[in-house]
C-alpha cells in the first residue's frame, strides 16, 4: 500500500503557536482538521506523518487511533522564526524518504503556500482547495467562485492536495498503531531563510467555532452599524461562527479574520445568515455555495436575495434580537 | 523597442527597480465558463481588480523615492495570449512605467507550476531586480499558489499575503518589513531584498487611471517576448507542462431565490421556525 504524507502544523501540545487555520489549539489533543486529513489519507493509502513541532503523548496516542505507522517531527526553531519556506523545507526531505503517492495539508493560506513551494521542490502538481479526495488521487473543487465542481489530478508521481475543512467525517482506523517517532534534521535551502518573523501577536481566542469549519455562520455588514452585538448573540444562541463583510471589516467593527468573500473566507456551512450584507459579487464569491442562506436587508433590491432561501425584508436590529430570544424560548 | 534600464540602479541612491505580476482575467462581474478541454473561456477579460494593490504599492514605493526621475522602475508584466496585453496596457494608463508581455501559444492551458516556471524565466531575462510584486491571488484561479512558486523558483525571499509594506534602505541595501494577518496570529516579517512579495486588497486604495495617465500610456513602451526570447521550451509550459489537470468539470445549478417575506413584526420568530423546519436548531 502507498504511503500517504500527512502535514500536522505546529501540533498540540507543543511549546508552539497554534496552526495558521486555527484548528489546533496548543492544550487540545488532535484538531479536527488533522483528523479528517488522516481519514482521506486512509481511502488512498497508509497514512505517515510530519509534524512541525514535537508531539506531546496525547497527540500521538490521537495518532495511532487513526492507524500512522510513522510520524517524522522537526525541533528545528527556524519552523518557527521565518516564513513558509523552512517548513516546505522539511516536508520535502520527508517526502523524500518515503516517496508517498500524496501529501495532504489543510488548505489555510499557510498551508496553500507551503504546498507551492513543496510543489516545486518535488517536481509535483499541486492541487488546492479540495472537498473531496478518492482512491485514485482525484480531487474534487469547487472553481470561478463555486459557479463549477470539477475534478482534478495531479499528472506527477506525487500530488500535493490542500483539503479544506469538512470535507470529510473524521473516522478512526480500524486498528489502532503504536507510531515510531523519529525527529529529522532539516538542511534549509539557499532562500529559505530568507524571511523572519520579527514579531507575532496571538490573537485573542473568541470560544466561538472556527469561521471556515463552523456549521453556522451568521454574518454582519454596513447594515450593523457599527455595532455587531445583535450578530454575535444571534451566533452564540446558534453556535455559530461570526463572519463579516469586507465594508464590516474595512471599518474596523470587526477583525479582518472575520471576512468572507473573495479576499477573506470562502466558507460553505449548513446556514449562512447574512445581515445587513447587499451581496456583492466579491461577498458572494465567499458564501454562495453554503447549503441555506437566510438574508436580512432592509432594501427589497439588495442582491442579496437573489440567492437567498429565506429572504426578510426587515431591520437587522429587530428582526435578530427577536430571533435570537425565540431561540432561548423555545429551549428554555 | 527596448526596455529603459533603471538609470539610478547601482549608483548607490535607494531607488528600487520594480517588478509587477499582471493578469488579464474574465471578469468577475460577468458570467464565467469553462470552454474547451475544462480550461477557462478568456472573452470579456480585464485587469485582475487584485492586481491593482501590487501595482498601487509599487507606484507609491517608487514616488517615496523620487518616481521615474529619481531613478526608479515599475515594470508591469503579463504572460498570456495576444489579448492579454490589455492587463499591461491597463497597468501603464494606471501609473505602470513600461510593461512587458510574454506572448506564446505554447503558454495556453499552464497550471500554476507552468505559470511561476515561465514568470521566473521572464524575470531572470529582465535582469536584477529588487522587488517582484503580485496580488494576493488571482481572480480566475484562485490558488495563490504562484507567488510561492515564484519566490522558491528564483530562490528569493518569500513575503506573502502583505497587508502593509515598508522599504527601508540603507546606501545600496533594501529591507523589506511587511505585515501578515493570519488567523490565529498577526506577524511582522523582514526580508532582506530582492524578494517576492503579494500583497492583499487591505494594503492601499488603488488609484484609477486619469486622462493625463491614458494619454501619457500611449507614449509608454511595452516589449512583447516569446518563450524562445526567454529561453524556456514550449513543453516546459502550458498544457504539456503542467502538472495537474481538470478531467471534468460541471456547472453547478446557480442559486435561485427562494421565500422573500417583509418583516410586519415577528419575522425573526419566521426565522426560527424556518431554522427549525431545517433541523438546524
Ligand atoms: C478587490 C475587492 C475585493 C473585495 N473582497 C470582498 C470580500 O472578500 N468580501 C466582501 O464582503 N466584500 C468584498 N469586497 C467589497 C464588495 O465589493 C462590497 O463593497 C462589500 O461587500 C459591501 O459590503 P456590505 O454589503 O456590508 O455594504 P453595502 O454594500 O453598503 O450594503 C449594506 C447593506 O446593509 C443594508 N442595511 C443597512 N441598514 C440595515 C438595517 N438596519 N437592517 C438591515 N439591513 C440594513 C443595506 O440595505 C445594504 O444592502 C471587495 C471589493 C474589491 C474591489
Amino acid at each position: 500500500m502507498s504511503a500517504v504524507l500527512v502535514y500536522i502544523d505546529f501540533p498540540a501540545g507543543s511549546d508552539a503557536s497554534p496552526d495558521a487555520a486555527g484548528t489546533g489549539t496548543p492544550t487540545a489533543g488532535l484538531s479536527k482538521m488533522s483528523m479528517e486529513l488522516l481519514t482521506l489519507a486512509r481511502v488512498v493509502g497508509e497514512p505517515i506523518v510530519a509534524a512541525s513541532g514535537p508531539l506531546s503523548e496525547e497527540v500521538r496516542t490521537a495518532l495511532g487511533s487513526h492507524g500512522v505507522q510513522q510520524i517524522f517531527q522537526c525541533e528545528q526553531s527556524e519552523l518557527r522564526e521565518y516564513l513558509v519556506a523552512p517548513k516546505a523545507d522539511f516536508l520535502a526531505q520527508v517526502a523524500a524518504r518515503i516517496s508517498p503517492a500524496a501529501v495532504l495539508l489543510d488548505n489555510s493560506a499557510e498551508g496553500k503556500e507551503i504546498a507551492a513551494r513543496l510543489g516545486v521542490a518535488l517536481s509535483a502538481g499541486v492541487v488546492t482547495d479540495a472537498i473531496g479526495l478518492d482512491r485514485a488521487l482525484l480531487a474534487e473543487k469547487a472553481v470561478l467562485a463555486g459557479s463549477y465542481l470539477v475534478k482534478a489530478r495531479a499528472t506527477t508521481s506525487v500530488a500535493v492536495i490542500t483539503v479544506k475543512a469538512n470535507s470529510v467525517t473524521p473516522e478512526q482506523a480500524a486498528h489502532a498503531t503504536a507510531p515510531a517517532v523519529e525527529t529529522v534534521k532539516v538542511s534549509f535551502g539557499p532562500a529559505s531563510l530568507g524571511t523572519r518573523i520579527v514579531e507575532r501577536t496571538a490573537r485573542p481566542i473568541s470560544g466561538r467555532p472556527d469561521l471556515s469549519e463552523a456549521r453556522i455562520v451568521v454574518a454582519g455588514g454596513r447594515g450593523v452599524n457599527g455595532d455587531f452585538t445583535p450578530v454575535e448573540e444571534l451566533a452564540d444562541a446558534l453556535g455559530a461562527a461570526v463572519g463579516a463583510s469586507r465594508a464590516a471589516t474595512d471599518a474596523g467593527w470587526i477583525e479582518h479574520s472575520a471576512q468572507v468573500g473573495q479576499t477573506g473566507k470562502t466558507v460553505s456551512p449548513q446556514l449562512y445568515i447574512s445581515a445587513g450584507i447587499s451581496g456583492a459579487i466579491q461577498q458572494k464569491a465567499g458564501m454562495q455555495t453554503s447549503t441555506l442562506i437566510v438574508a436580512v436587508n432592509k432594501d427589497a433590491d439588495s442582491p442579496v436575495f437573489e440567492i437567498a432561501d429565506l429572504g426578510i425584508v426587515g431591520d437587522l436590529f429587530s428582526v435578530l434580537p427577536q430571533a435570537t430570544a425565540e431561540i432561548k424560548r423555545r429551549r428554555s | 523597442m527596448e526596455l529603459a534600464a533603471p538609470s539610478g540602479a547601482g549608483s548607490g541612491a535607494a531607488a528600487l527597480n520594480i517588478v509587477v505580476l499582471v493578469k488579464h482575467v474574465p471578469d468577475t462581474q460577468l458570467n464565467r465558463r469553462l470552454g474547451e478541454g475544462n480550461t477557462l473561456d478568456r472573452a470579456e477579460s480585464i485587469l485582475s481588480e487584485l492586481d491593482e494593490y501590487p501595482l498601487e504599492a509599487a507606484l507609491q514605493l517608487a514616488e517615496a523615492r523620487g518616481g521615474e526621475a529619481g531613478g526608479n522602475m515599475v515594470t508591469a508584466v503579463t504572460m498570456g495570449p495576444a489579448a492579454a496585453v490589455a492587463a499591461v496596457k491597463k497597468a501603464l494608463q494606471i501609473g505602470a512605467y513600461q510593461g512587458v508581455h510574454l506572448s506564446d501559444q505554447a503558454l495556453a492551458g499552464s497550471d500554476a507550476a507552468a505559470s511561476s516556471l515561465a514568470l521566473a524565466a521572464l524575470i531572470r531575462h529582465l535582469g536584477p531586480v529588487d522587488l517582484v510584486l503580485t496580488g494576493l491571488t488571482s481572480t480566475d484561479g484562485e490558488t495563490s499558489l504562484v507567488p510561492a512558486q515564484l519566490a522558491a523558483r528564483l530562490e528569493l525571499p518569500q513575503v506573502t499575503f502583505a497587508s502593509s509594506l515598508e522599504v527601508i534602505s540603507e546606501g545600496d541595501s533594501h529591507k523589506a518589513v511587511a505585515r501578515r494577518d493570519g488567523d490565529t496570529y498577526a506577524d511582522v516579517v523582514e526580508a532582506v531584498l530582492p524578494a517576492v512579495v503579494s500583497v492583499t486588497d487591505q494594503i492601499n486604495h488603488p488609484r484609477y487611471p486619469n486622462f493625463k495617465g491614458i494619454m501619457a500610456a500611449k507614449k509608454k513602451i511595452i516589449k512583447t517576448l516569446s518563450l524562445a526570447d526567454i529561453g524556456v521550451a514550449g513543453e516546459d509550459v502550458g498544457t504539456a507542462g503542467s502538472w495537474t489537470v481538470v478531467e471534468s468539470a460541471a456547472v453547478r445549478p446557480p442559486r435561485t431565490a427562494g421565500t422573500i417575506i417583509t418583516d410586519e413584526g415577528h419575522a425573526g420568530i419566521q426565522l426560527v421556525e424556518f431554522l427549525a423546519d431545517h433541523q438546524l436548531l
